[in-house]
């Protein structure tokens, strides 16, 4: 499989990266060249076998029903670049 | 099943279609994936953890009451329960979701296929599918008043677990999209998975409409928002279709697109962003594994789940000897039910079911108040039915008394006191003033011959010279006896 650099493009605007066009290019072969390298995986017989979701035999850890964090709003919005009282402040958006 | 209500336009008929999505809030203490606080109306940013915060190197764990919520609601919706399940991310970028993605099931919900019976108001019934159920978590709050150029933000909603229910494009009016949101809180209410309150934002409402010719395939849908009450569910769905309708009749087409509703115009409008197309680009949340859940613990919770709506309603009709309206009407919030069932110990329940269904929620109705903030507690009422079953009071004037009460809020049997309202059973007292009016109008006593029914002026008559007080079993039979003998 291969990345064209439209592709690359449109997922570097989806994950808001400023990438230049002059970089386009190079990085789609990049990506291309991981991708070929993943793909060689498909080579591997699977029939039968169920898709793994983790190396290691564990459950998903749960956590029982209790308040045991918060209260600490002044560390929450300590590192802002803009706050006011408690809250963030970012640029205007609307709907 | 009712026929498809169908809406008459300038080129022929049309049938609405609509399918919705209701984001529920989960109820629990602690949030989805970390132990800060879901309480409502904090002060900003004081119930968020560094996970909320999306702060690196955090990792989430999930609450397992959330899971024992998701598990008991699908259950109540008679949905098949996943015993595995998997979390993905949702990738999108906006300011009140700090980690850029959130949270959600994507391709293996915790819950699958399920149904919800609708009750209509012309007594027929009709049934919804539920595609599915899923937690997702809920993101944080945008505030855009409160400065010319700035969007204060605050994290406290960010992180609290969310049911995401998807029901079937099964629904073909207003009013059924109506039932489905109120008979789905009913039921959440009921198993107490969701409080329900659309005012504080703990269910929200996402519409999809589409308009088709009757028996053509689908037409394009739009998605309307975000809806906050039953009555703008109903107003964006009919505003929607006949919108659809008239762009289609003009000889245009509809734009699938997301829409939001102008409550005060009581239209909606398209979204200003321009979409990347919805591309959420899912994956699996590589830090969370799937969930598993073990059948036998889904089996208990299924025990243990409450009298749900639809098996209340079929009991109230065979127990207490209900019509279907009113048990439908009584079981629709719980606190209904429960009023009327204290109510109804002990007493006739068809005078009770009466009593709760036209006097009770009308004065409601006229304060717009609901039946958890009565002024008047089903003991209070009771006592109110107890003095007519006496007979210290007649039916009228226990009318009077109810409003007496509902305004004061006190007892039925003070106010009766006070007011001197207790009913006239004595019959010499009530002969007494028979004679007078009798002896006042000879004419209509003699009219009597011919013409029995002026017994129903006489009773007036008594009536107005008591107050109302005077028994009106006792004042008809003085008074057959006294114009016929």
């Amino acid at each position: 499989m291969s990345i064209d650099k439209a592709t690359v493009a449109r997922i570097a605007r989806l994950a808001h990266l400023d990438v230049p066009e002059d970089d386009l290019e190079a990085l789609a072969g990049e990506l291309s060249n991981i991708l070929g390298w993943v793909e060689q995986l498909g080579e591997v017989d699977t029939e039968g076998v169920a898709p793994m979701t983790s190396v290691v035999e564990v459950t998903l850890p749960r956590r029982a029903d209790e308040v045991t964090d918060g209260g600490d709003a002044d560390k929450i919005v300590a590192n802002a670049p803009q706050r006011d009282g408690d809250f963030f402040v970012v640029p205007k958006v609307i709907e | 099943m009712t026929d498809a209500p169908l809406i008459q336009g300038r080129t022929g008929e049309w049938e609405v279609v609509i399918g919705l999505e209701v984001h529920a809030q989960v109820i629990a203490r602690a949030k989805l994936f970390s132990g800060a606080s879901t309480a409502f109306g904090a002060p900003p940013n004081s119930q968020v953890s560094l996970v909320d915060a999306a702060m690196p190197g955090m990792l989430p764990v999930i609450n397992e009451a959330c899971v024992e919520q998701a598990v008991r609601t699908g259950l109540a919706l008679g949905a098949e329960i996943n015993l595995t399940s998997v979390f993905d991310r949702k990738n999108y970028f906006y300011p009140d979701l700090p980690a850029g993605y959130q949270i959600s099931q994507y391709g293996q919900p915790i819950v699958g296929k399920g149904e919800i019976v609708l009750d209509l108001a012309d007594g027929g019934a009709r049934t919804v599918g539920i595609t599915r159920l899923h937690l997702e978590q809920d993101a944080g709050k945008s505030l855009h008043d409160r400065g010319p150029n700035a969007t204060h933000v605050d994290l406290n909603r960010s992180g609290i677990a969310l049911m995401e229910i998807v029901s079937e494009p099964d629904m073909r009016s207003a009013e059924e999209a109506g039932a489905y949101v109120r008979k789905l809180r009913s039921i959440l209410r009921t198993i107490g998975t969701c409080d329900g309150n659309m005012d504080e934002g703990s269910m929200r409402c996402d519409v999809n409409v589409s308009v088709r010719r009757p028996g053509a395939a689908l037409g394009t849908r739009t998605e309307t928002k975000n809806l906050n009450s039953i009555r703008f569910v109903m107003r964006a769905v009919e505003y929607e279709a006949r919108r659809q309708i008239e762009v289609l009749e003009d000889g245009g087409a509809v734009a699938q697109e997301t829409r939001l509703f102008d409550p005060d115009r009581g239209e909606t409008r398209p979204m200003r962003t321009k979409e990347e197309a919805h591309d959420y680009r899912y994956f699996p949340d590589p830090d969370l594994l799937p969930l598993t859940l073990d059948a036998e613990w889904v089996a208990k919770i299924k025990a243990s789940l409450p009298e749900l709506p639809d098996a209340r309603k079929a009991r109230f009709m065979a127990e207490y000897g209900l019509i279907a309206d009113d048990a439908g009407v009584l079981v629709a919030e719980r606190e209904s039910a429960d009023y009327f069932e204290a109510l109804a110990e002990g007493r006739d329940a068809k005078t009770a079911a009466n009593w709760v269904i036209h006097d009770l929620f009308g004065q409601l109705n006229r304060a717009g108040g609901e039946i958890a903030d009565s002024p008047v507690s089903a003991a209070a009422l009771g006592g109110l039915l107890d003095l007519i079953a006496g007979g210290a009071i007649s039916g009228r004037i226990a009318k009077d008394v109810f409003a007496e009460m509902f305004a004061s809020g006190r007892e039925a049997s003070a106010i009766v006191e006070e007011k001197g309202l207790r009913q006239v059973s004595d019959e010499g007292a009530i002969a007494a003033i028979v004679d007078q009016i009798i002896a006042d109008n000879p004419g209509q006593a003699a009219a009597y011959a011919t013409n029995p029914k002026v017994i129903g002026w006489f009773v007036g008559q008594v009536m107005k010279a008591t107050q109302g007080q005077a028994n009106p079993a006792v004042v008809n039979a003085v008074l057959r006896k006294k114009l016929e003998g």
